[in-house]
């Protein structure tokens, strides 16, 4: 083709069709589900609270207290609360200065912003030291649909190899709540994938505590197996709800709030049956959930088929959360079908 | 002259001998550390030695037996290729044994070739990475003074080619936004990164300029000029953090300044010097400080 008719073709190619806007919300979205009862900034509570009790705990972010729930810490204890600025790498060396004068930081920012902009700092000025850093991420994996900017679809991939790093991938309001105080207490780094906003809260209806290190099986089931950390969780007991009730399957649900250090032990015996089994996490399906746990198989010599549901390796669109969840595969409904699928 | 003029000269000649000696000392024990592997960042180490006597031998508030003592001041390395500077300096401040600098780099030892908290007693941070220093040491200001210790001082000794690092500037307005008066940056101005001359590499100056539009309080001293660099670091603790102006003192310093044998040599960032040549160094060095203090 010549530029002559590549400019021809420009010029005559006709306007694209007029469709129907569906509203994006831009940057926030809910990722509740219909019927899902949820919890105003749960991150922002439980750490003021936590602060009430241990006056070593301060707070700090990089330009976004409200959209990390930062702010109801910031209200709560002004004194202790530390806008750094839109300067996350100020911010992460500064968290690391204060543990290491006696402090337990949390700091806020955006997945994306954590780790591929401020990855050097929390490794070498948090980690090798072993300093008591809190990092709080939010808008991990797909939860907004403002383009790749602000999609943090490879943020545990990037810090899985960081050692001595802790990271939680929590499902709900109550996994957040215990993380709290869960990550102050541990003595090097922490990452928290933060649901904020108004969060779902579902772990509460089963028998089920937080536990560091932990997997869990949330919801037993015969008939088929998920391993799933994150909101994934959220969606794999309401598609466990519909799974049994409309098909009479009985999912069984194994919760990995805490990815690392990865609890191998209780998820490779929940994936060494004859059941169906998936990964489902709201992360690439390259060096997050999946990858950990068939790791976990290979090194047991444990031969079992594992269906990966999670993020494409891409650039994922812009556009509706919503939308995007059902083109992507994490909506509920996706996982129903995933699983009937597999039964078939 | 008074009586107290008089003892108060007597006090600063004595004072002035003390850090010359420490200098001295600390030039030595890096000549050693390069011998021991007959090669590393000599020069900067060479440069730097009479701010780092000045701040470990006269100002630096720690205990020598108990290099986590809660009251201390802080010095941050993040220059971590400089650590033979800093083991030397540590050595003359009693918190290191001197012996141990014979095992710098060597497999086992305390002191790796770039410092690092976890290796060394008296090191603060993990350096080696350039440009995290200054913003962890605005944390440790921030920190210190919530907890009521702003009077304890927060070091941090950084070099001209980490001025090319964006993070630092962060630190640097983050600083003043913060009227961080316990924070003191000392930045060694030796003209010379892995690349070549600072100037050709990715320009500086003016850097007076720079840091007082940021907020800070500047001294530029000649960073081999001991009785300049105590004037400069009495202005510093005599402010504290009364004023709420973080301060920076420039030096300019002369890399392998010290030791003329190797200040000749065209690749000084990093210097690799023949074995016959660590005696004649020496040699150098103290012929050079004996004139100097006779």
């Amino acid at each position: 083709m010549t530029a002559t008719t590549t400019t021809a073709d420009a010029t005559t190619s006709a306007a694209p069709e007029a469709v129907p806007v569906k509203r994006s919300a831009a940057m926030i979205a809910s990722i509740a589900d219909p019927g899902v009862p949820t919890t105003s900034a749960p991150f922002g509570h439980a750490l003021a609270a936590l602060g009430e009790r241990d006056q070593r705990v301060v707070g700090l972010t990089a330009d976004l207290s409200k959209y990390t729930d930062m702010h109801v810490f910031a209200a709560a204890h002004p004194e202790r609360y530390f806008e750094m600025g839109m300067a996350e790498q100020l911010m992460v060396g500064a968290a690391a200065g204060m543990a290491a004068v006696g402090l337990v930081p949390f700091a806020t920012t955006y997945s994306v912003f954590a780790t591929r902009r401020a990855y050097d700092f929390l490794c070498l000025d948090a980690a090798e030291p072993r300093l008591n850093v809190n990092i709080v991420a939010a808008l991990p994996g797909l939860t907004t649909g403002y383009g790749p900017s602000h999609q943090a679809t490879e943020d545990v991939a990037i810090l899985r190899g960081m050692p001595d790093l802790t990271i939680f991938d929590p499902a709900d309001a109550v996994d957040v709540e215990a993380i709290v105080p869960a990550a102050a207490a541990i003595e090097g780094p922490t990452y928290t994938r933060l649901l904020r906003g108004q969060v779902p809260r579902i772990l509460d209806r089963y028998d089920y505590t937080f536990e560091v290190g932990k997997a869990k099986v949330v919801r037993p089931g015969d008939d088929a197996v998920i391993v799933s950390s994150g909101l994934m969780t959220m969606r794999a007991l309401l598609a466990a709800d519909t799974l049994s009730a409309d098909h009479g399957v009985e999912l069984s649900v194994v919760h990995c709030a805490t990815l690392k250090p990865f609890d191998e032990a209780t998820v490779v015996a929940q994936l060494d049956t004859d059941r169906p089994a998936f990964t489902a996490e709201n992360h690439t399906v390259v060096g997050g959930l999946f990858e950990t746990v068939a790791g976990a198989l290979v090194r047991r010599g444990i031969a079992k088929q594992v269906n990966p549901i999670g993020l494409p390796d891409e650039f994922l669109d812009a556009g509706a959360l919503p939308t995007l969840h059902d083109k992507y595969g994490l909506s509920t409904q996706s996982l129903v079908d995933r699983v009937l699928g597999a039964l078939r | 002259m008074t009586t107290v003029e008089q003892t108060r000269t007597t006090i600063e000649r004595e004072r002035h001998a003390r850090v010359a000696e420490a200098a001295y000392e600390i030039r030595m024990g890096v000549l050693e550390q390069g011998e021991a592997q007959g090669e590393g960042y000599v020069g900067q180490a060479l440069g730097i030695a009479d701010v780092l006597a000045a701040v470990y031998c006269d100002k630096l508030r720690h205990r020598a037996d108990d290099p986590e003592w809660e009251g201390r001041d802080r010095f941050l390395l993040s220059i971590g290729h400089y650590a033979l500077a800093s083991y030397a300096a540590l050595a003359a401040a009693g918190v290191i044994p001197r012996e141990e600098l014979q095992t710098y780099a060597a497999d086992g030892s305390r002191l790796p070739m770039s410092g690092m908290k976890s290796y060394t007693p008296g090191m603060e941070i993990s350096g080696g990475s350039l440009g995290h220093g200054l913003g962890q040491a605005v944390g440790m200001a921030l920190g210190l003074r919530l907890q009521g210790r702003e009077g304890q001082l927060v070091y941090n000794l950084l070099s001209d080619g980490e001025l090319n690092e964006g993070s630092t500037w962060e630190a640097a307005m983050s600083a003043s936004h913060w009227q961080l008066g316990n924070l003191v940056a000392l930045v060694d101005l030796n003209g010379l990164q892995a690349d070549g001359r600072t100037d050709d590499v990715l320009r500086l100056e003016p850097q007076e300029e720079r840091w007082a539009s940021f907020g800070w309080d500047v001294q530029r001293v000649d960073g081999n000029d001991l009785e300049a660099v105590l004037a400069a670091l009495d202005h510093v603790t005599e402010t504290g953090a009364a004023q709420g102006v973080p301060k920076v003192i420039l030096c300019d310093t002369r890399l392998a300044k010290g030791v003329p044998v190797l200040e000749a040599k065209d690749k000084l960032h990093f210097l690799r010097v023949a074995a016959e040549e660590w005696p004649i160094a020496k040699e150098q060095l103290t012929a050079g400080h004996r004139e100097a203090q006779s």
